[in-house]
């Protein structure tokens, strides 16, 4: 089918086009130079603007932990359900939707590929089941690779290459797309009732230190050759004063960066920018964080935005979870993975009214406006730990219109707005800057090459949100902004229209996007490896990866190492 | 305006209709009326198919509307849910969620309701002549969003955990209570005439409940404060006799009340020597 998108204000900024009138040809299911102006069904975009379909670097999706959380939650459900319709299927839920409405939420918002950061190996396959009936976005997954038993045993033997094998292994058998940390080696030691408090910490029975194991996996990482960075959720998560640790942990690895490319994503850097000692003397240390990455090129950041709202978090971050269950004494989930990761799950209210979460607020704002270069510093609310995915045009609203951040500004806790350094920001995002950070800069940062943009050859993936940057200020208007970015005019997938003015046209399963990385030799599964898998795994070894017929629509990449 | 509502059949399907809402139906003509929406099901209807409309009074102020069930609806779920005025009045039994979240009103029921009937209700006042369900007042499953005030009174039996998470308002059951009665109750009352089932009180942070029947034994975590001749119930209404008073619960550091009738319970005798 080909498709012409005539007329629309297009922002794409990997190709330098900066709200340029241009027409968008697609043809089977790709961008090309051009197409049959008789033949193509046109798309009148006069008055619109034309971005590529957003990416969502980090969102929790799908997974043993999403379902329990599920489960957790009917109190979640009740209110927001949506009916079945002749295209869509009925479905619950509002920090934790079920899997077809988190799909058809996504296209709405003209969203078109989204990744779920958290797959513990073990149970890779469920989370490839939600993402096959997750419909109408593309999908990958990062493998928790952190706390994996044999990882940490050979970073502690110093076997760089034998580790990458090991990893690629991994990461193939369990079809993930990078490697994800969580406070890396604390959840080792959460299986034990302990935690790690600082980068230098020795994890029990295994004698490495978290900064090993970041260092470690990062050289792997570059040994591979993988797209996309490590990806990092800190050490000290959650805790007041541990924007110390997040610097540190960018500092880490700043050596191994080479050509300016960047070696280490921390994500949801929010929830790691805390000043202060204890919640009392909490503030934010979002300068602190913003100065750093300023000066360096070797980072890639996104925001875990706190919103308003009744949400559920939910973390691989075992021993995080349990203190914010004594802190809030909600109901807890916690899940011990076996010999690989743990998880924890806590349902939490942010309010306006409360000191520390409106300082949270803050915090994340602060420090996409802070970070000049949008490319480093990407939107996202760590769906759901700061607040459900249906808030960012909330979020872009914010960091378009200083008037949108006043007026919520007005309504926060007097002491937390004291405070904010927002009340000090002039700076106004615009439409190109927004595109870099919900799209352009996602795909960047993953190394999607096929996606973020509209240059000849990238996929087909198009929102199109009815806002006329000529004749309206998104700054004053900030409410139109909301509006738009809440219901695509149109959400184009794969060169198809799947969603218009916010109503799902057509089913379409996206893709699984893996890595297939082939290295020169083997990983070696010793004999002794073999007897801990049958001894310590649920699992056995001959049953633990997941083929590629698991995927509904599969789509590997193949990223040949040299190890 | 009184709105006279008949069944035209006997319902087999579960019915969800919150368009039976003095809220709903004020200011409104008979055919506007026929035409709301309800469920049977997972069919669409409106209310002119499942019951015959009859609007009495029709003169009468037309913002203060009474709704009269006549027959049985126990197969109709969150009747009057959310409604801030007016009244209903079901000549029959009751179905699931009746006045759920309501803010305010009266929904009386000649007749059983079942479960979480004032389900998170915020005001008004339930009266239900025959017997209720479980989760009297209790929040949706899942939620903490207990009851934040109003009044039930319930002339018959309840089921379990009544009053569960209850933040504010009194609950007064003349029957007998069952298990969980303020299961982690946080503030209100809870009176029970009849006897109550085990564990009353468990987890309460604040609050209290009154047992003038017969309790099986106090929970192990509450403390024995001593002996009192008189509970209160609200600022109007006290029940003057001797009660056994327990504080708890400590596994919460609750300071809930639990009152317990003396007469009616020698087998808690024993803790008088340890006054």
């Amino acid at each position: 089918m080909e498709l012409l998108i005539k007329n629309g204000f297009v922002y794409d900024p990997i190709n330098g086009v900066n709200g340029e009138k241009i027409d968008i040809a697609v043809k089977n299911g790709k961008i090309v130079e051009k197409v049959n102006e008789c033949k193509a069904k046109k798309i009148n975009a006069s008055g619109m603007v034309v971005m590529p379909g957003g990416v969502d670097i980090h969102s929790h999706i799908a997974g043993g932990k999403v379902n329990s959380g599920r489960l957790l939650r009917p109190e979640d459900h009740y209110r927001d359900f949506e009916k079945k319709t002749r295209i869509t299927r009925s479905g619950v839920g509002r920090s934790v939707p079920s899997t077809f409405t988190t799909g058809y939420r996504y296209a709405r918002m003209g969203y078109t590929m989204v990744m779920d950061p958290a797959m513990p190996p073990l149970e890779a396959k469920h989370t490839h089941e939600e993402l096959s009936d997750t419909p109408l976005i593309d999908k990958a997954s990062y493998p928790l690779l952190g706390d994996w038993w044999f990882v940490l045993e050979y970073l502690k033997d110093g076997k760089i290459e034998e580790c990458a094998r090991h990893v690629a292994w991994m990461i193939t058998a369990t079809k993930g797309y990078a490697i994800k940390l969580v406070n890396p080696g604390g959840l080792e030691a959460w299986g034990f009732g302990n935690n790690v408090s600082s980068l230098d910490d020795q994890i029990p029975h295994f004698g490495v230190t978290p900064r090993e194991i970041i260092r470690g996996l990062c050289k792997v990482n570059q040994l591979l050759g993988l797209p996309h960075t490590i990806h990092v959720h800190t050490n000290n998560l959650g805790v007041p004063g541990n924007y110390a640790t997040a610097l540190e942990t960018m500092r880490c690895v700043e050596d191994l960066a080479a050509g300016g490319k960047p070696v280490i994503h921390i994500t949801h850097c929010q929830f790691s920018a805390f000043k202060g000692d204890d919640w009392r003397t909490f503030e934010s240390g979002a300068e602190e964080i913003a100065n750093y990455v300023n000066a360096c090129s070797h980072v890639t950041l996104d925001m875990g935005q706190v919103i308003f709202t009744d949400t559920t978090t939910m973390t691989a971050d075992g021993p995080f979870q349990y203190s914010l269950h004594t802190l809030s004494g909600n109901k807890w989930v916690n899940h011990d993975v076996e010999t690989e990761t743990s998880t924890g799950i806590v349902p939490f209210h942010y309010k306006r009214k409360n000191y520390v979460h409106a300082t949270q607020w803050s915090i994340g704002l602060e420090l996409a406006l802070l970070i000049r270069d949008p490319w480093k510093i990407l939107m996202t609310t760590d769906h759901p730990n700061g607040g459900p995915f249906i808030a960012y045009p909330k979020i872009v609203a914010w960091l378009m219109s200083r008037k949108a951040r006043e007026a919520t500004l007005k309504r926060i806790n007097p002491k937390a707005r004291s405070r904010s350094l927002l009340q000090s920001i002039d700076r106004e995002l615009d439409f190109s800057e927004i595109a870099i950070m919900t799209r352009a800069g996602q795909a960047k940062a993953l190394g999607l090459n096929c996606k973020g943009h509209l240059g000849v050859g990238a996929d087909a993936d198009i929102a199109i949100y009815n806002f006329n940057p000529e004749t309206t200020d998104p700054s004053r208007k900030y409410k139109a902004v909301r509006r738009v970015f809440k219901k695509a005019a149109y959400t184009i997938k794969n060169g198809q229209i799947v969603a218009k003015d916010g109503e799902v046209l057509r089913h379409v399963n996206g893709a699984t996007f893996w890595l297939n990385v082939q290295t020169r030799e083997p990983a070696v599964l010793t004999a002794e490896m073999q007897r801990r898998f049958k001894e310590y795994w649920t699992v056995e070894y001959e049953n633990y990866p997941v083929s590629e017929n698991y995927l509904a629509v599969s789509h590997p990449i193949t990223v040949k190492a040299d190890v | 305006m009184i709105v006279n509502l008949y069944p035209l059949k006997t319902f087999k399907l579960p019915i969800i209709a919150e368009c039976i809402n003095p809220d709903m139906l004020k200011g409104k003509t008979l055919d506007d009326m026929r035409r709301l929406e309800l469920w049977e099901g997972n069919k669409r209807r409106t209310l002119g198919e499942l019951f015959k409309i009859e609007i009495s009074n029709p003169a009468s102020s037309s913002e203060n509307v009474t709704i009269i069930v006549n027959g049985d609806v126990s197969r109709v779920k969150r009747i009057g849910a959310g409604m801030k005025s007016g009244e209903i009045i079901i000549k029959g039994n009751a179905g699931m969620h009746l006045g759920a979240e309501m803010h305010g009103g009266k929904i009386t029921v000649y007749g059983n309701a079942l479960s979480w009937a004032g389900s998170m209700m915020k005001g008004g006042a339930i009266e239900i002549h025959g017997d209720a369900g479980d989760y009297l007042g209790a929040p949706y499953r899942g939620s903490k969003e207990g009851m934040r005030g109003g009044k039930i009174v319930v002339s018959g039996n309840v089921g379990n955990e009544a009053g569960a998470y209850m933040h504010k308002g009194v609950i007064k059951i003349y029957g007998n209570a069952g298990q969980f009665t303020g299961f982690r109750m946080r503030g209100g009352t809870i009176y029970v005439q009849g006897s109550c089932g085990g564990r009353a009180g468990t987890c309460m942070v604040d609050g209290a409940v009154i047992v003038v029947g017969a309790l099986e034994s106090a929970p192990p975590t509450f403390t024995f404060e001593g002996v009192k001749n008189k509970a209160r119930i609200d600022e109007n209404e006290a029940v003057e006799a001797s009660f056994y008073l327990f504080v708890g619960d400590l596994t919460e550091n609750g300071v809930g009340k639990l009152y317990v009738a003396r007469d009616r319970n020698p087998h808690l005798s024993n803790y008088e020597k340890l006054l």
